[in-house]
């Protein structure tokens, strides 16, 4: 009876099965095979095994870009944490009226498409239409210039974008803090800002590297904003694997870069969470 | 204490809407070129978007896309999300793992995986791709929301519904789907926005046959600076912020996104 029970209960899945065994593990292999697979002699691909595409990448070039992206979104994961985390330590403290306003607009921010947001800042940047424009304003230039493409257009399109998630990710944490520890801390003397640095941080630190982590391997997914605020210096190893698979119609190489970038975001969720003891 | 507080939190405000006022401001241009602040007014650029034909049928293809990938995902997590719960199966829990992961992943690397899935077996470029690969990709939502709003039912109702004599079937229909359809309809709506502004996955799966929005947004960005992307990025944070209003209204947001009630 209870094993009749138990197919029962199995046979409701098997739609579900299905969709995500086609649909996430078989595009999963077939990365992890194109990437080793080897060249035939016109110049299409089939299975076999071979390291020469992973060999490519290791060349100064393909490892300067790895590099490049992990460094630029560490400084983004580190940056948008510092922004985000007063901000949302406050807004746990609103009213749930407002807070549910405040969410309300920092999903709608963070669901726009890259696209928009890399629009937006291109906008900003550039000569006739923002910053710049301020700055002239206020005497502090001379004259409107563009300030993108440059690696500093990238890391603060991508910091903007980074921002809403980063409050996200901190929220569950910040809201659920034992209002008593904080209440303690001031009985006992402690200022507000001591409490915030002795009690607050130290209580929600495995928030903290989560997010972090989450933040580095979502800012490594951008595709846009190197591409539009950029130059090809600044671009990152997903915008490499999209020109790879798009406009050279190259899919081993694609793959392999798929794999090491697969491989980068796995080891920092894995690195970052046992050195640290972030929660997973 | 209290003005430099009010002092971050202005700050953080200008920081967080600036930029959007910046394109709504330069949507109202009346020029074709870009001015800030704005020279004249006028609403052309969003008339634009409804009477030139392909950013319309861009629009539309994104609409359809997101309504059908949301209605279809929801519909993969619910047997999952529900067996998982109710039966705490370890194979409907393995299942809830692999759903959650593409979510996790950069997703280019989801985008190469469909790309190299489609065109291997020849289905490339048909709308329907695009829409089960956002369904795939955006699993983890309604997986997770529906999960939630499960975990609020209390078992005690469903056993006292059961020696009652209740079936299976009542059971889950007047108890369970009632306090759990809330959270099924936010997971609904949150694949639904995540769905329409998506890029990457648009692109390498439909991007030369079906031009989705943020697809089409960006081959016109190639070409220069256009006002009607403006005037879309203004009409998207609109859709975003009523679809988020409605989740907040009939569902639990807070509770949703983590706090606790």
């Amino acid at each position: 009876m209870q094993e009749g029970t138990r197919l029962t209960r199995s046979i409701g899945l098997i739609p579900s099965s299905v969709m995500i065994g086609i649909f996430f593990m078989v595009p999963f292999v077939l990365i992890l095979l194109t990437s080793v697979s080897v060249p035939t002699a016109d110049g299409d691909y089939q299975l076999g095994f071979s390291l020469e595409h992973f060999d490519r990448f290791a060349s100064w070039f393909y490892i300067e870009r790895a590099l490049f992206s992990a460094g630029l979104c560490a400084l983004i994961a580190l940056l948008s944490l510092l922004i985000a985390f007063p901000f949302t330590y406050m807004l746990t403290q609103f009213g749930p009226r407002s807070q549910t306003v405040w969410l309300i607009y920092i999903l709608a921010q963070l669901s726009l498409s890259e696209v928009l947001i890399a629009f937006s800042w291109q906008i900003l940047l550039s000569r006739t239409g923002g910053i710049a424009n301020i700055l002239v304003w206020l005497g502090l230039a001379e004259k409107s210039f563009s300030m993108a493409p440059s690696a500093g257009a990238v890391l603060a399109a991508l910091v903007y974008l980074a921002v809403p998630f980063s409050v996200l990710l901190l929220y569950p944490a910040l809201s659920r803090l034992d209002r008593s520890l904080t209440e303690a801390a001031r009985t006992l003397g402690a200022s507000p800002l001591r409490t915030f640095f002795t009690v607050v941080v130290p209580v929600t630190r495995p928030a903290i590297i989560s997010g972090g982590v989450t933040i580095f391997v979502l800012t490594l997914g951008a595709i846009i904003v190197p591409q539009v605020l950029g130059k090809p210096e600044h671009w990152t190893l997903s915008v490499l694997i999209t020109d790879q698979a798009i406009f050279n119609f190259n899919m081993p190489f694609a793959s392999a870069l798929a794999v090491v970038l697969l491989v980068i975001s796995a080891s920092v969720i894995y690195g970052v969470t046992k050195f640290f003891g972030g929660k997973s | 204490m209290n003005i430099l507080r009010r002092l971050y939190l202005a700050i953080f405000a200008i920081y967080l809407i600036g930029p959007i006022i910046v394109i709504t401001a330069v949507s109202f241009n009346e020029k074709r070129f870009l001015a800030f602040p704005p020279r004249g007014f006028s609403f052309r650029w969003y008339a634009e978007i409804f009477v030139a034909n392909d950013w319309f049928a861009a629009l539309m293809n994104s609409l359809v896309i997101a309504l059908a990938a949301a209605t279809l995902s929801v519909l993969i997590a619910l047997p999952v999300a529900y067996t998982a719960w109710r039966y705490g199966l370890r194979y409907a829990r393995a299942l809830f793992g692999l759903g959650i992961a593409p979510f996790i992943l950069p997703p280019v690397i989801m985008a190469l995986g469909f790309l190299l899935l489609f065109t291997s077996t020849g289905f490339h470029g048909l709308m329907v791709n695009v829409i089960i690969a956002h369904a795939i990709f955006l699993l983890a939502l309604p997986l997770v929301t529906i999960s939630l709003g499960l975990e609020s039912v209390d078992k005690s109702l469903i056993e006292a519904s059961q020696t009652m004599g209740a079936s299976n079937a009542v059971v889950f229909r007047t108890v369970i789907l009632p306090i759990a359809a809330p959270f099924a309809f936010a997971g609904f709506a949150f694949c639904f926005v995540l769905s329409l502004n998506e890029y990457i996955i648009a692109l390498m799966t439909v991007g030369f046959t079906v031009e989705t929005l943020p697809v089409k947004i960006f081959n016109a960005l190639r070409y220069g600076y256009s006002p009607v992307i403006a005037s879309i990025a203004v009409v998207f944070l609109l859709i975003n912020i009523t679809v988020f209003s409605l989740i907040a209204r009939f569902s639990n947001l807070t509770r949703i996104l983590g706090a606790q009630d």
